[in-house]
């Protein structure tokens, strides 16, 4: 039994499709996070889930029930918003038993939960004060909390981090991290940033223009993105994607960037369809981390590059080559000094290495 | 907590709340549309009023249609009939009215809109005191100052006058014109300021090329606010004028109450829209600025 | 020399009005309600301590004027009826403006017409409002021959020239003008209500009546406060609408402070008198003014 399965769902406002066609599952204890850019989709997707939004087409199922025309109220979900939408006329202690109260729980019930949740996170002493008084991560605790007293099936997040300062922001993701572990009940967040995304998630569904580009686990979605935007959107700074050709001669696979005059070799990747690779025009992907200045593995190619820019980042400086005219991003420690316009031995790790299909963006 | 259960008993569910939310649509629809007609209701006994003959009004009822569109009371609450002296009709005040309620507006503006100005660009120790100081002029009752004003306008010799009405409406259209335009330019980034002052713009260069032509909405606001309210003034009217000067509304109260020979009602309502039709007339083309004047003025004190 | 002398002192002078012209700018409007505001109020609260009658006389009399206002029978006739007209404006005026501002509210398709129909009332002088309703109000032509037309041959509603009942016909006509107004506050007030509050309520389970009655209403208090504020000050002004509609009668029923300072000083002739009852009406609105814009300007400088 699925905890949480979206069906064939789609959703139009007016004439702009905004979701088109998603199917997704999720088991108890997971924790998915719906990463996207503005418009894509994912806060759609989630009011959908929390039943705030109607349906076009497709059903929603939390545990094999079929919850698409069920109220918000009756579908066992509690919410977490952007601004933490606490009711402001109400003190903390009210905010976070209404929803029980709204339920008609018994009294006893209620006491036990306020005294267990209040408890552990931290917000006993808040009780009676006023949302006006709690500070950005006070708020967003008892925010928190009013959704664990009902005890849902499902959490869902819409950005809860977004409103705080860089700060406040890694703390509090390290604090929900942490109550998921302990709780391990199943979430749904939405989120624009994919830092959050890889901290957070077990499980990812990156969406672009109302479609899911790929919903796998973090590892796989970094170092196998299935297309370019995938590919592109996660990691920091994103990967690089060298346009160039394929060449296929019996069983070698050789890369040929545009303009450049070396071809590197593609041996050990895994490609979904091993014929006709031959002329294909294709991208070949490498994330800076993966562009080392010292050799390191056995397989490691090795290419002679002119560094042109190099950006200070503290511990790291991120460091911008010329390959054929096209730029190179590189990470490496700050403390190696490579000298500007010249050229430089690198590395690419190439069993690091994602290809895709000019044409059709996908991963070959 | 589990999920309550069968599709069926939610279709069920689903049914009978959308006979709720029918009926609760039609009361909701039906309230509204009572309390639009206890508003609509003058207005409309107004205008039937206005268009029967006496003998129509005797005879029916406040709602009953006129027989046709008899615009002779207009007429008459517009020009009189001829007869003389004794004789009130509202066109002269109409125009003493208009000759009133254009200076003041223009001046009390203005002086509001550079006021405003001051206080929130060219800051200084104690201008939110200043501010306070004239806020509280939008809040006096204007019985308190009637009996000075009324010897200052006679010392002046612009007692009974359209030029002392202007003055008194100006002066105490200031703290309302200030006010509005107060709150708008504080929401101005002082950058803007700053930037021309770097660029060696001074104050009056600055208020006419930068604040100037970004203001046009709350100059809107002002003007319609302020029009409305010295157009619908009477206390003032009444108090600081009589006879041939007079505006408006102490016009149409005079008729009103003027208890020569038989009443004539018809003519009555008919002056009532004729002096009220120029606020009418501003509130449904700008009615969402004046609104806007309304509760901005109100919400932020 | 004494031409550099005046070139130089020219100089300076445009120094100094450059440097000071904003406070410069600033002193019309001051000046002006400095006098006409605070000196004005100030020369009325002093004329209320003499014996002026036709003319104002200078000399210091005393508080005998004060103990003559509340003495007067009018003028206790005009207080109370102050407070009955103000109690029953404040809550007319609010309940109908929340109704109609919490209908409003739910996505009603003809919004802005009723919006509109609401609201025209307080384009209109109180002058017009009053004559329209002494019309409607009319006993033997108005509402009260309607209903009798209608066949309820033994209806009565001669309120207008009925001493008791006078009073509530002002009401009638000063609600109609203004509930509007505080159904726009109201309007403007929940619309500002950031959505995501009335959504976490629905996922609470909060029934519609339960969102308003529990959270949305609760948080309108400045709205309640402001226009609690405004209507109390409209009342307390009053003056126009009672020449309009009833004169102050029948008899003195309906008479109110603002209508008997106005008489007092000028049929009357006693300015003292009038400038008394003008300054216990100033009075009045600044112990309701004054906290309000104390706790607005503290609220201005938390935030």
């Amino acid at each position: 039994m699925k905890t949480l399965k979206i069906e064939d769902l789609s959703k139009n406002f007016g004439t702009t499709e905004v979701l088109k066609k998603i199917n997704l599952e999720i088991d108890e204890g997971n924790f998915l996070v719906l990463l996207g850019p503005s418009g894509c989709g994912k806060s759609t997707l989630l009011n959908i889930i929390a039943g705030l939004e109607t349906i076009d087409e497709g059903n929603v199922f939390i545990d094999d029930y079929n919850v698409s025309k069920v109220e918000p109220k009756d579908r066992n979900i509690a919410m977490v918003f952007q601004s933490y939408a606490l009711y402001p006329s109400m003190n903390v202690k009210e905010n976070m038993i209404f929803g029980l109260k709204q339920a008609k729980t018994s009294k006893e019930k209620i006491e036990e939960q306020l005294e267990k949740v209040s408890s552990f996170l931290q917000v006993k002493e808040l009780l009676n004060r006023k949302p006006s008084q709690l500070s950005g991560g006070q708020r967003q605790r008892v925010a928190i909390g009013r959704a664990l007293v009902r005890e849902p099936r499902i959490f869902l997040f819409d950005e809860p981090l977004s409103n705080l300062d860089a700060k406040l922001r890694v703390e509090m993701r390290r604090e929900i991290k942490k109550l998921h572990q302990k709780l391990k009940t199943t979430v749904v967040y939405v989120t624009h940033d994919q830092t959050e995304a890889m901290s957070l998630g077990t499980k990812i569904a990156i969406m672009n223009h109302g479609v899911i580009q790929q919903n796998e686990s973090p590892e796989i979605i970094y170092n196998k993105p299935s297309n370019t935007f995938v590919a592109d959107f996660i990691g920091s700074p994103s990967m690089n994607l060298i346009k160039g050709k394929l060449k296929q001669s019996s069983d070698k696979i050789l890369f040929t960037a545009e303009g450049a005059n070396f071809d590197i070799p593609i041996n050990s990747y895994d490609f979904n369809n091993t014929s006709q690779q031959n002329n294909k025009e294709v991208y070949f992907g490498i994330r800076p981390e993966h562009i080392y200045f010292k050799k390191s593995n056995e397989d490691d190619f090795e290419v002679n590059l002119r560094a042109d820019l190099s950006e200070y980042i503290g511990h790291e400086q991120i460091m911008t080559f010329d390959l054929a005219n096209q730029e190179l991003l590189a990470k490496f420690p700050s403390t190696i000094k490579i000298e500007l316009n010249k050229e430089t031995k690198l590395y690419f790790d190439l069993t690091q290495v994602s290809l895709f299909d000019a044409n059709t963006q996908e991963r070959l | 907590m589990q999920v309550k259960t069968s599709l069926a008993a939610y279709t069920q569910l689903e049914k009978k709340s959308k006979i709720t939310n029918l009926l609760l649509r039609w009361f909701l629809y039906f309230v509204l549309v009572l309390f639009a007609s206890y508003f609509i209701f003058p207005l409309y006994v107004m205008i039937v009023t206005s268009l029967k003959t006496m003998e129509e009004i005797r005879q029916g009822t406040l709602l009953t249609l006129p027989s046709g569109l008899n615009f002779e009371s207009w007429a008459v609450a517009w020009e009189g009939r001829g007869y003389g002296a004794g004789d009130t009709f509202l066109k002269p005040y109409f125009w003493n009215s208009i000759k009133m309620v254009v200076p003041a507006v223009f001046f009390s503006t203005f002086i509001g809109a550079m006021t405003g100005y001051v206080l929130t660009k060219w800051r200084f120790k104690g201008d939110s005191w200043v501010f306070l100081f004239l806020l509280f002029g939008c809040f006096i009752p204007f019985q308190a100052i009637l009996l000075p004003m009324a010897r200052t306008l006679g010392v002046l010799g612009i007692s009974n006058s359209i030029l002392g009405l202007v003055v008194v409406h100006t002066v105490y259209g200031i703290p309302f014109t200030t006010l509005f335009f107060r709150n708008y330019y504080v929401s101005v980034p002082t950058e803007l300021v700053k930037a021309a002052r770097i660029d060696g713009a001074g104050f009056f260069k600055i208020f006419f090329k930068i604040l100037l032509p970004i203001s046009a909405p709350i100059i809107v606001v002002t003007v319609i606010w302020q029009f409305t309210q010295i157009w619908n003034d009477f206390l003032f009217g009444s108090t600081f004028s009589f006879g041939e000067a007079a505006p408006i509304q102490v016009a149409l109260n005079n008729m009103v109450l003027s208890s020569t020979s038989v009443k004539e009602y018809n003519v009555d309502m008919a002056s009532a829209i004729i002096a009220g039709i120029p606020t009418l007339i501003v509130y449904v083309l700008a009615g969402k600025y004046f609104i806007r004047g309304l509760t901005s003025g109100a919400v932020k004190g | 020399m004494a031409f550099f002398l005046i070139k130089n002192s020219i100089k300076n002078m445009f120094k100094w009005l450059e440097k000071n012209l904003p406070k410069i700018v600033l002193a019309p409007a001051v000046g002006l309600i400095s006098w006409f505001v605070y000196g004005f109020v100030l020369w009325t609260f002093y004329i209320s301590f003499t014996n002026s009658k036709i003319l104002p006389r200078y000399e210091l009399w005393g508080v005998g004027n004060y103990g003559k206002l509340w003495a007067s029978h009018k003028w206790l006739v005009a207080v109370e009826n102050l407070f009955i007209f103000t109690a029953l404006f404040l809550i007319f005026c609010t309940v109908i403006g929340i109704i109609l501002a919490i209908f409003l509210d739910q996505k009603i398709r003809a919004e802005g017409v009723l919006r509109t129909i609401y609201l025209y009332p307080m384009a209109l002088s109180f002058i017009v409002t009053g004559t329209a309703w002494k019309w409607i109000l009319n006993p033997t032509l108005g509402i009260q021959k309607m209903f009798i037309d209608w066949g309820f041959e033994s209806f009565t509603f001669d309120w207008l020239v009925d001493r008791e009942m006078a009073i509530y016909t002002v009401v009638i006509a000063g609600v109609w003008q203004s509930a509007g107004f505080v159904m726009a506050l109201f309007l403007a007030g929940l619309r500002s209500v950031e959505d995501e509050i009335v959504k976490a309520a629905k996922i609470d389970g909060a029934g519609l009546f339960t969102v308003y009655w529990k959270i949305l209403i609760p948080m309108m208090r400045p709205v309640f406060f402001t226009s609690f504020v405004i209507l109390v000050h409209i009342s307390i002004k009053s003056y126009d609408l009672i020449v309009a509609l009833t004169q102050g009668g029948p008899g003195i029923s309906t008479t109110m402070p603002a209508m008997y300072m106005t008489q007092t000083a000028f049929h009357k002739s006693q300015v003292a008198l009038s400038a008394t009852s003008a300054i216990m009406m100033f009075m009045a609105v600044s112990a309701v003014i004054i906290p309000y814009l104390y706790s607005e300007l503290r609220r201005e400088n938390a935030s």
